[in-house]
This record gives structure tokens, sequence and C-alpha cells, in this order.
């Protein structure tokens, strides 16, 4: 194995083992659930639904790893995503094509991601209080435009990236995947990604090295519009409609979760966008696995909450010392034991 | 000349205390809590069109989800001197020292969809839907329709904890109690929104054998019913065929699914709270006539044959 590969599953191997793991707990209480079969020409199953279901967070995922590997967050990914989603349905609906419906909207949640950057990075406003901002208004203004009702539409062209398929994959995991796949090429094949840890560990320093901070700043939060608006794009799209009090709820919560799943930092600096992407597609095995086992709705926020402490604890620094400890003390045992033999 | 004077003066007295007691000029203040669902906009488009048809002077305060702006808008209701207040108040509490002064001032307080815990004798009457009642005409529904064949049941539950949520599914459960038919095989919260109405579906039909295993959903709300809809359709299945779906609400876009036969039937909450709570105050400022406490509002059944089509031109203006 090359040293970078190495790295990679060193850095990537907490995630993977703790999805392997829920996973094999869901198969334990929902047999069916590895069975995958070709319905329609697509693939159909569990372990499907599990990665069409996580397309939203996971898209927000990638926005807000950069986001808070800039030490920043963005609380406003949610609603964009109402706002976006009402866009959509109202270009299309009012007779716009589709290319121009996905222009509109995409440019849309850029000019959210732009006001979030601007009060962020030209303003020196706190991420936490400057995106707060538009959370809260955010969902309003998507009321305004789909005028408090559920906007539904019925073009084959927008309902197909929330549930056609490519590849023999529904369209929102296509989407998400590639988009991953564009943003960490972008991120690791130049030195943008470095770049960005830099500033989130040291702003200051970084703007007296000669990084543009100013400008790196404002295009993290432009991105994360950008993966929310395509978000609230794929939502709106699933249901054939903008449901501005819904949509997106709660979701950036999810989407921090994730990135914190996903081992990044709150505090800025390294970031890893495919750890996020697992660790969203963590949240959305809880989510799914909870479904398919049978359990009364009342325990679903407890279970996940134990499983998402279990993981977290497991991840935890302290506890990091303490398994390195444990199989320290382990080898060290075995080696006294051989030197006694 | 002086006796002409007296007595025209008289007449107007008298017709101006009159006016009082009949519906028409009155002056009536409405407290909506805001806008956060189709439905609220629909029970507000409802309640102008009442007021409007009865000559009523409606002065109408939207509180954006606050109590304190729904309690400013019964004491500036109060100030204005109006002849009754329409309230949906957003929470159950603390309503009891506002209701006083409405009393005090002997302006009669009508609750409208929603009830409060406070002394009985502060408001004239409640009107409101029956939740457990709406439930019980949807199992009713799924045991007529099923007609002792053998049916497993998937139910969408709302919001877990919401008293919708808690009663629609008590109502359905009493209906299908003793029918050994009929099994409620899973149940699980779609919160009342399409995204998890469809995405709970979707487990459904993974869990339950592609579906083959389910005949009927029942979902506590339409918005869930049309997600469902189309995880059953993406599934592979006919919805309204294969699995008999009904739910409750009424909203249009439930007619539309059931015009296309991919719904069964839902149960109306219907958005005019307003009709009989205006004919309760008439009565009641005409001849003195006190209402019940409690107006419970008709839960229609709709099904495929009542011409959905039509219901969904019908409600799609309202605001839903």
């Amino acid at each position: 194995m090359s040293p970078t590969l190495k790295a990679y599953a060193i850095r990537l191997f907490p995630q993977v083992a703790a999805l392997a793991v829920i996973l094999l707990m869901v198969s334990i209480a929902f047999p069916g659930f590895f069975r995958l079969e070709m319905q329609n020409g697509r693939l159909y199953g569990s372990m499907i639904d599990i990665l069409n279901r996580g397309a939203p967070v996971a898209l927000l995922a990638i926005g807000m790893t950069v986001v808070i590997a800039t030490k920043g967050i963005d609380l406003s990914v949610g609603a964009v995503m109402a706002i976006c989603g009402a866009v959509a349905a109202a270009a299309i609906t009012s007779g716009h094509s589709l290319a121009m419906t996905l222009l509109i909207t995409l440019g849309t949640g850029i000019l959210c991601g732009l006001w979030n950057g601007i009060l962020v990075a030209v303003l020196d406003i706190q991420p936490i209080i400057a995106t707060l901002v538009l959370m809260v208004a955010g969902r309003g203004i998507a009321q305004l435009i789909t005028e408090g009702a559920i906007l539904t539409f019925n073009d084959a062209g927008l309902i197909f990236i929330g549930s056609g398929s490519l590849f023999g994959l529904p369209m929102p995991v296509v989407v998400w995947l590639a988009f991953g796949i564009l943003v960490a090429l972008l991120v690791r094949r130049t030195a943008l990604g470095m770049l960005i840890e830099a500033l989130g560990v040291n702003r200051r320093a970084s703007m007296l090295s000669g990084v543009s901070t100013g400008v790196l700043l404002i295009a993290a939060y432009v991105l994360s519009g950008l993966c929310a608006a395509l978000a609230g794009i794929i939502a709106a799209a699933d249901i054939r409609g903008a449901d501005a009090n819904n949509a997106g709820l709660w979701l950036e919560l999810d989407a921090i979760l994730a990135v914190v799943v996903g081992g990044t930092s709150l505090l800025g600096g390294r970031f890893s966008i495919a750890a996020s992407l697992i660790g969203a597609l963590i949240i959305q095995s809880v989510n799914t696995g909870i479904l398919l086992s049978g359990f009364p709705p009342e325990f679903n926020l407890i279970i996940k909450a134990a499983i998402i402490v279990l993981i977290l604890v497991i991840q935890s620094p302290r506890a990091q010392s303490a398994f390195v400890f444990l199989s320290r003390a382990g080898a060290s045992e075995k080696k006294t034991e051989q030197e006694a033999k | 000349m002086k006796f002409k004077i007296a007595l025209a003066s008289a007449t107007i007295l008298a017709a101006s205390m009159f006016s009082a007691a009949s519906a028409a000029d009155l002056t009536i203040g409405f407290s909506q809590i805001g806008s956060e669902s189709g439905w609220r906009a629909a029970e507000t488009t409802l309640t102008k069109q009442q007021a409007e048809k009865r000559g009523i002077d409606l002065k109408f305060a939207d509180a954006q989800q606050k109590q304190e702006n729904q309690i400013k808008a019964l004491r500036s209701f109060i100030a204005q001197d109006v002849d009754a207040i329409l309230i949906a108040p957003v929470v159950a509490t603390g309503w009891d020292e506002v209701l006083q002064e409405a009393k005090d001032a002997e302006i009669p307080v009508i609750l409208l969809d929603r009830t409060v815990d406070a002394s009985k004798d502060l408001y004239l009457t409640a009107v409101t839907s029956d939740l457990v009642h709406e439930g019980n005409v949807a199992g009713k529904w799924l045991v007529d329709t099923v007609a002792g064949k053998p049916c497993n049941v998937v139910e969408l539950q709302g919001t877990t904890g919401s008293s919708p949520a808690i009663d629609r599914k008590k109502g359905f459960e009493e209906a299908l109690a003793g029918k050994d038919n009929l099994k409620i095989i899973r149940s699980q919260t779609g919160d009342f929104t399409r995204t998890k109405g469809k995405e709970v579906m979707e487990s459904f039909l993974k869990a339950e054998d592609g579906g083959k295993n389910i005949c009927a959903l029942y979902a506590h709300n339409d918005d869930m019913a049309v997600g469902a809809i189309q995880a059953i359709k993406e599934a592979g299945l006919k919805p309204g065929t294969d699995i008999l779906v009904v739910s409750i609400d009424a909203v249009p876009d439930i007619f539309q699914a059931m015009a296309a036969g991919e719904a069964n039937a839902t149960v109306e909450l219907t958005p005019n709270m307003a009709g009989p709570a205006l004919d309760a105050l008439d009565a009641f400022l005409k001849d003195g006539k006190e209402p019940p406490k409690w107006i419970q509002t008709e839960s229609k059944l709709y099904t495929q044959a009542d011409d959905p089509a039509k219901v969904y031109e019908e409600k799609k203006g309202l605001g839903y």
C-alpha cells in the first residue's frame, strides 16, 4: 500500500468501522437488509434506500465540511434548502425550461452563500450568528415564495432528479456521489484544501503569508449554499412539491453531526470530505434501521441519540488514548509472558 | 314637530339597539394563530368568506404563532368594543385573565379549532372537530371496505406525542377493535410531512416482502399519504388497488390522487369552523339561546365515488 493510501485508510478507519457495525446491527434486527435486486432497471433494496434518503444530508455535509474547516459553521443550510426548493417549484410551474429552472435555483443557492460569506468575511460577524440570520429568515422567504402552501409540479425532467435513476442508481445518489468526488478532487488535487486548513487553524497567520482569506472564506460559504441548493432541488423533486415549512427542517444539525461523526474538528483545520460523507451514511443507516426494525416511534430519537453518543465516545481523544494505553498494556503483558517462558 | 323628532330619535335608538341583535352590522374580532399550514390558511379564507356572506365587519389579527400577540389582539378588540370575538388559541394555557376581561366587557368569545384550559363560563362555546372520531370514521371505512377479508394495515402516525397523532390513532384502533381480519402490522411516525411519509413507507414496503404483505395504509394526514403513494408507485405496486389508502384532512392534493384512483378515502377536517360558530353566535345574540359548550364539526368521509375532481376544483382556491 502506498503511503497516501495507508494514511487515508487510517483516517477513515473509525468511520468505516462504525458504519459496518451499524449495518450489521440493522441486519440482525431485519434479516432481509442486505438483499439487493434489480427492479425496473434500477437497484432496489434497503442499502439503496440509505444511499438515496441520505442524499440531502450528504450534500449538505460536503459544504458544511469545508465551512467547518475554515473554523466556521453554516446554520442556514436547512432554510436555504427550503428557499431553493420553493424557487425551483415556482420557476418550473411558471413555465421556465428545466435548464433555466436549475440555473435559477443554483444561482439562488450561490446568492444565499454569498450573503453568509460576506457577513462572515467582510463584516467579520461570528459565523454562528451570521448564518443564524438566514436560518431564521430563510424559511419565511420560502413561505413567501410558496404562499404558505405546498407548491406541486408535474415536470417530468425535474421529477427525474428526485426519483429517476442513472446507471441503475437513484438519481440523488448519482448527484451526491459525483458532487462529492468533484469537490474532494478540487480541494485535494490543488492547494485549495491546504489553504482552507491553514485559514481554519489561524486566519491572521495565513493572511500574512499571502493567502487571500476573504475570498476563500466567501467561497466556502458559497459552496455550502450551492450544496444546499442541490439538496433542496432533490428534496422538492422527491415529493414533487416544495414544502416550505418542512423541507430541510433541522437538517443543518444532521449535516453538522455528519461532519463531527466524520472526525472533522469544529475548531477548524484538517478536514475530510470522504469521512463526512460516511458520517452522513452512518446517520441515515441509523434512521433507516430504526424504521425497518419496527420499534414504536417513541423510541426513535432515544435509539438515535444512544448510537451517536456511543460513536462520539469511541472517537473522543480520551477514549483513543485509553485504547492506545490498553493495547500497549496488552502488548507488554504478552512480552513479559514470552520473557517468562 | 317636537313629537316627530322625538319619535324619529326613538326609532333610531331602537334601531341601533336592535341592530346589535342581528347578524348584520356586527363587528367581530378574529384572532388567528398564523399561517403555519395550508389548512390554517384555508380556515382564514373561509372565516373571511363566512363573515362577508353574513355582512359582518371582521377585524382580522394574525398572531404569528405567539400567544402574547393573541392576548394583545384580544385586548384591542375589547377596547374597540366589538360584538364578539373568535379566537383560534395557539396554546391551551394562560387565557384566564384576558377571557375574564372580555367577560367583564360582556363580549362573547368563541374558540375555534382548539380548546383552552380555562373555566368554561369564560367563553361562549368551542367549535372543534373530534380527532378520535376522525380516526374512527377512517377505521370504519376500512372495516366496511375489506368486508371480512384478512387485511394487514400499516399506519403512518403524525408527530409523536402530538394530540392529533394520539387521538387519530386511538379512534382508528377503536374502529378496528374486535375485527380479527384487520391487523396493524407496522406503525411509525411520518411527522405529518410528505418527505417522511415517503421515506417511512419505503421502509414498510421493504420490511413487508416488497409490499405484498400490506393490504392497506392508514395515514394520520393527507400529506403523508401523498408521499407514501409515490413510494408505493416506485416499488412497482398500484396504490388504491394493490394497497388501499385512507387518510385524514381532505386537502386538495389528496383529491387529485383520488381522481387518479391512487387514494381511496379521506376524512375531512373542515376548515369551516367559522360557519357553525357564527350560527351559534347569531342564535345567542338574537334569542339569547346559550349554545352547548362544545360544537363538534362534521367529519365527512370522501371516497372515489364523491367526484374527487370536482371537490379538488372547489378546494384549491381556498389557500390550502
